[in-house]
């Protein structure tokens, strides 16, 4: 025996169950090929538009651009504003994270649904109710914000806030307290203990959850266009004028390859944090909250001003579409089953409703697909440190839409989608491709976590008590992940309800989504149609809240955390 | 606990499969008939049956596919040269006509029902008087809440001068020039009221003078006027000559809102046939057909901007309230394309510091 | 007795570390093989390898003669238990362990009761496996395993994580199972108590070799290095002229148990006590004896002891080992 032991062939493997490569090479690749052909390349292509001058790669451009005045005054406002609202959001989603995920009280469940709710409503009708909030004469007209830095920052805030309650909230939840209570009995004060023990182990989440808000924040759209009037834009804004307007595509290209090039960065940041918090151990909610003490008090005060102040625009649109020409009541709501005043719309907007629901319905189903094969190839744990590097670069790279402004996307999608077997340029299906392509990072990120969280055991175990591939994945991973996947889908079907950038450049006139409508009715004369603009708005609203406030009942935490 | 998770999962179950029925429906035109498509901005609306009366006549089915307004509209176009989005373009304006026939978007063709009587509103030869027929026109003016000056008792302005007088001050808001349509043609006025020179001083004046910027129309008529269907405080708004006949209630024959109209600006939308159309016969019958009287008569009321086919009547009411400016301000398209983004930036230095 | 497992020269390495190094052993039918090791010492690695968990870099497995290397998982039959269980927690006691009945299409219902009795929990069918106590979950598990007559039971650690009454107890109702059914077992841990009341035979791995392998007491009274020993709680190992001393005729040195020194009255042999602590059963000590050196030594309560005093001692040759 002894003297084979060198000349030994190297022993059988064992061998992968047939299919398993083919269904790992589909999960990888069906994302990866549609953020490839849906994303890459229209973006590819628009930016190398800028920057081939006569078949030469020319990258003047970059000195040219990134010297003007306005280019930097540009950047430099857009990193700012994002930084400051992160922190803002931060210093205030901390004590709420507290209250919401850490206390224990009857309605919890309900605010922590109704914080999701700002991020998913349409920018275009966010900003016409703080317009209406804090312009002259509106409830917060005294404060005079209209059009200045405050009111971006307070848009900014309402939008985002709920990212950092969410994802700190959920582990904060899932930490264990003892580490503090040992911290106490060894005699360090409440502050010391705050910032010495809990801090430091909320550090990941907080880095997480404040990139991914400066993230939303540097790329904001919708937002910074309206309320910021015409003294603040961000690069997202520029990209947007120089595209429309100027058609100075090389100005463009730079701008976009330097916005990629913060994405990119951001997203490293975050990712690197999000590695740090899924090594940490999980404990059970129920043991690690309480019932709410004297000592909380500054906390939630904290949080039901910021309610208060995320309540307020929403009130402000219900209360201001409830007013008719004949004083209060429904008939806004009433007109919706008409086309407006003077023939605004081409079809009523239940039929708007119509359209958003069913288009939302195809976006969610192929986020959903796309975004369940992905994470179930990201969330497998292979053994070489390569593969495993790849798995993160796969990971980020579908993040990489979130970043991306949707003007370079739309303008991409006429210049690559028009050639077989791409010739999508008019099909109806771009609308929901480019909906779940913002779909997409949401899916995997409230997916994924749950997946990786299952005990690697577990699988093992089924597989040796007689289970193929197949199986466990059925058995054990969708048995487990069900829930996120359902949550997932409804979280991405409220997205896609509310989306507008990407729609408004793809839709057509006899097919309008309810969010083009609104804004086609606000962009019209007539009362009437301001009106309801004001109504759809709501009702739109309320289908989102629907959505969102049902898919909470699973209580998965990972939605809306990042 | 299973059970509700048991209902949400049906429920979704049910709307994905009606979105999935939705998603068969989402039919296209039908083989037999031939197609053209239309490429038009947002705000392209005719009355129901006026396209399918083009399709009788021709034999035609026309589709509508909208792709922003103005400049995004001709920027489209631009990068689309190579593979043409459609078979006739509406909606581009003299501010974006230029470039869209130096960038030669278009074929070489302009109905041929035109009569002197349009001349007011046909473009410099070389500027795309060959290429575009115009087909609506929607001046850019100063609307002018009338209710707020008589309860103020102050005199109106009448003048772009007017606007700087201190009587004035804090009274104006405009949308901006690089992110409105309409923003932009009040400044294209200024351009063509002060000269190349003197405009830079005129708007100095006006920001010293509180005007009011916005980012697009909806927020300055919406939120920042003070007519009937606004809700702001500033009596005077940069609008459209055809924006106050929507502000007079049913059954009353006092307009509450009017037009300046020594501050408009020309503004008048035109229609071509879009280069390397494979129909382009049934093209230029489009062409032709918006510039008939049929659709000519519908654009009021469907696109709220005045017809330019002399032979074109005017819906009950709306000479009453509505005007076209007799002496407008315009701007040679040509000029306008050379320096439409010089004087934007410059623009933006003074108004927008 | 047949062999039913058959591992030879088997090793595992994680990036270029082995973390089990050539390491042959055979299993009999019907056998219940410990392994006991100090954590890190590559036996979960080599019971994962066995599974079909882990990629092999060298060596090979056999069952009756087959080489079933190459074999997929889920086909080798055989179960694993791990340390803390995992039940599938969104099923049932009952449908837990009816999941590779349910995988073989074998009707499961008299079979899950029949396990749950054999297990000590008749009627807990219906539970929802979060609800159960740590003790009850690993019943459950080791049901799981067995439901399906696996040809090879492999248990990770099935007792460590509970506590040490428990797992007295439990300990000898799973030898019991095993025996009873006939299991070939393989079960890994680092808990000699253990591994000597449950296994057949034990084989000792430290540093991803084979240091030992033998019956409970061969390894005990017999440890093949001073590695093992020190593991096994011999706290002292004498040097050859000590071990010669205590006795003539050692040929090897000698490994001393705490309890192989004991403080008794009236011998002859005599020492110094260099410091103690109280122990469960009177004190622990380390005793400056004459002729040896400094040992551990154990003491009743009915001592009191204080550095330096002088005491007598008696040794215990049941807790000494002779080392080769």
């Amino acid at each position: 025996m002894g003297g084979d032991r060198h000349t030994v062939t190297a022993p059988a493997r064992v061998r992968p169950a047939p299919g398993t490569i083919l269904a790992i090479v589909l999960g990888a690749g069906l994302p990866l090929a549609f953020v490839g052909v849906f994303f890459a390349w229209p973006v590819g292509a628009m930016v190398l538009r800028g920057l081939v001058e006569n078949g030469a790669l020319d990258l003047g451009g970059f000195g040219e651009v990134l010297g003007r005045p306005r280019t930097l005054r540009l950047i430099g406002l857009t990193v700012g504003q994002a930084a400051l609202a992160s922190v803002i959001c931060v210093v205030l989603g901390l004590p709420i994270a507290h209250v919401l995920y850490r206390l224990r009280f009857r309605g919890q469940r309900m605010l922590r649904a109704l914080i999701v709710l700002p991020f998913v409503l349409p920018t275009v009708v966010v900003g016409v109710a703080f317009r209406t909030l804090l312009r002259k004469g509106g409830l917060l007209g005294p404060l005079e914000l209209d059009g200045t830095f405050a009111a971006i920052m307070l848009a900014l805030v309402f939008f985002n806030i709920a990212v950092v309650v969410r994802t700190v909230g959920s582990t904060w939840e899932g930490l264990d307290s003892r580490q503090e209570e040992a911290a106490r009995v060894l005699g360090a004060s409440p502050q010391r203990v705050w910032w010495t023990v809990t801090v430091p182990r909320l550090a990941p989440a907080i880095v997480s959850a404040a990139s991914i808000v400066f993230l939303f924040c540097s790329t904001a759209f919708g937002v910074v266009l309206v309320l910021g009037g015409t003294r603040f834009g961000t690069i997202e804004t520029e990209i947007y004028l120089l595209t429309t307007q100027f058609l100075d595509l090389r100005g463009a290209s730079v701008l976009s390859i330097t916005q990629l090039v913060v994405v990119v960065a951001v997203l490293l940041v975050a990712a690197r944090a999000r590695g740090r918090r899924t090594a940490q151990r999980r404990v059970a909610a129920a043991q690690s909250s309480r019932r709410p003490r004297r000592g909380d008090a500054p906390a939630i005060l904290v949080t039901l001003l910021v309610a208060a102040f995320l309540a307020l625009p929403i009130v402000a649109l219900v209360a201001r579409s409830l007013r008719t020409a004949d004083g209060w009541g429904i008939g806004n709501y009433l007109a919706l089953g008409g086309t407006g005043s003077r023939n605004a719309l081409v079809v009523p907007v239940w039929a708007a409703l119509g359209n958003s629901l069913a288009i939302a319905v195809q976006a969610t189903a192929i986020a959903l697909l796309i975004g369940l094969a992905a994470s179930l190839v990201i969330s497998r744990r292979p053994r070489s440190p390569g593969l495993r590097r790849a798995l993160t670069g796969f990971d980020g790279a579908l993040m990489l839409p979130l970043g991306v402004s949707a003007v370079t996307v739309g303008f991409g999608f006429l210049i690559t989608l028009n050639q077989p077997p791409f010739d999508l340029r008019s099909s109806p299906i771009l609308i929901p491709i480019a909906q779940a392509l913002v779909a997409l990072p949401l899916v995997v990120r409230t997916i994924l976590p749950v997946l990786t969280g299952i005990d690697s055991r577990m699988r093992e175990s089924a597989a040796v008590l007689g289970s193929p591939p197949w199986r466990v994945l059925r058995d054990v991973d969708l048995a487990i992940g069900w829930r996120p996947v359902v949550a997932a889908s409804g979280f991405a079907f409220a997205v896609a309800l509310g989306e507008f950038g990407a729609t408004s450049f793809l839709s057509r006139p006899d097919r309008p989504t309810l969010p083009v409508v609104i804004f086609r009715l606000i962009g019209l004369p007539g009362g009437d149609n301001l009106g309801m603009a004001l109504a759809a708005s709501v009702v739109l609203a309320a289908v989102t809240v629907g959505v969102i406030a049902l898919v909470e009942r699973l209580r998965v935490g990972t939605m809306g955390a990042f | 606990m299973q059970k509700r998770n048991t209902i949400i999962g049906l429920t979704l179950a049910s709307a994905l499969a009606i979105g999935l029925a939705g998603c068969g429906s989402t039919g296209s035109v039908s083989d037999d008939a031939q197609k053209l498509v239309l490429i038009t901005h947002d705000s392209f609306n005719l009355s129901d049956g006026v396209l399918a009366e083009f399709s009788k006549q021709t034999g035609y089915e026309v589709e509508v596919q909208a792709a922003g307004d103005g400049g995004e509209l001709v920027n489209k176009l631009v990068l689309t040269k190579d593979s043409p989005l459609g078979d006739v373009v509406f909606g581009i304006d003299n501010t974006f006509a230029s470039l869209a026939v130096n960038e030669g978007v278009l074929e070489d063709y302009a109905s041929k029902d035109l009569t002197a009587a349009e001349e007011q509103y046909l473009l410099p030869a070389g500027s795309g008087r060959e290429q575009l027929t115009p087909i609506d026109n929607g001046d850019v003016c100063i609307n002018v809440d009338h209710e707020w000056f008589a309860d103020a008792g102050i005199e109106e302005p009448v003048t772009l001068d007017d606007l700087v007088k201190p009587e004035y001050k804090d009274l104006l808001v405009a949308p901006a020039a690089n992110s409105s349509s309409p923003g932009l043609a009040f400044l294209l006025a200024t351009v063509a009221a002060y000269g190349d020179d003197g405009w830079q001083d005129y708007w100095q004046q006006l920001v010293d003078n509180g005007v009011k910027i916005d980012a697009g129309w909806s927020d300055a008529y919406y939120v920042d006027f003070s007519g009937p269907s606004s809700e702001g405080d500033r009596p005077l708004v940069v609008s459209y000559a055809s924006s106050p006949p929507f502000e007079v209630p049913e059954g009353s024959s006092v307009a509450p809102t009017g037009a300046l109209l020594d501050t408009c600006f020309r503004q008048t939308e035109y229609a071509g046939v879009i280069a390397g159309t494979e129909h382009e016969e049934g093209a230029q019958k489009l062409v032709d057909f918006l510039f008939s009287v049929e659709v000519q008569n519908d654009i009021p009321e469907s696109m709220y901007v005045f017809p330019v086919n002399a032979l074109a009547t005017l819906p009950e009411g709306w000479s009453d309230y509505a005007r076209v400016a007799e002496n407008p301000y315009v701007i040679e398209p040509a000029e306008i394309d050379e320096n439409r983004k010089q004087w934007i930036s410059e623009w933006a230095a003074i108004a927008t510091p | 007795m047949d062999t039913a497992l058959r591992i030879d020269d088997l090793a595992v390495r994680f990036d270029g570390v082995a973390a089990v190094d050539g390491v042959s052993l055979d299993v009999a039918a019907g056998e219940v093989l410990g392994i006991l090791g100090p954590s890190g010492s590559g036996k979960s690695t080599l019971l994962r390898a066995v599974a079909g968990l882990e990629r092999l870099d060298s060596g090979r497995v056999s069952w009756h003669g087959a080489d079933i290397t190459a074999l997929a998982v889920h086909k080798r039959g055989f179960a694993l238990m791990f340390q803390d269980g995992q039940l599938f927690p969104h099923r049932s006691v009952a449908q837990n362990i009816a999941y590779a009945l349910r995988l073989a299409r074998t009707p499961a219902a008299a079979r899950v009761d029949e396990l749950l009795e054999l297990v000590g929990l008749p009627g807990f069918g219906g539970r929802r496996v979060t609800e159960l106590s740590g003790g009850e979950q690993q019943r459950v598990a080791l049901a799981r395993s067995l439901a399906a007559r696996p040809r090879l039971l492999l248990l990770d650690e099935p007792l460590s994580a509970l506590d040490r009454e428990l797992r007295e107890r439990l300990a000898g109702d799973l030898r019991r199972i095993l025996v009873d059914t006939g299991t070939t077992a393989v079960f890994v841990t680092h808990d000699q108590d253990e591994a000597f009341a449950v296994s057949d035979r034990v084989a000792v791995m430290m540093g991803a070799r084979l240091q030992q392998v033998g019956t409970p007491s061969d390894v005990w009274r017999h440890p093949a290095s001073e590695q093992v020993a020190r593991f096994l709680g011999y706290t002292t190992v004498l040097d050859a002229a000590s071990s010669r001393a205590l006795d003539p005729r050692a040929a090897g040195r000698i490994a001393l148990r705490p309890s192989a020194v004991r403080v008794a009255d009236g011998t002859p042999l005599t020492a110094t006590v260099v410091h103690s602590t109280h122990s469960v059963d009177g004190w622990r000590l380390r005793l400056l004896v004459d002729s040896l050196g400094e040992v551990d030594a154990v003491a009743g309560p009915q001592h009191p002891l204080a550095p330096g005093d002088r005491v007598a001692v008696r040794y215990d040759r049941a807790a000494m080992a002779e080392l080769p």
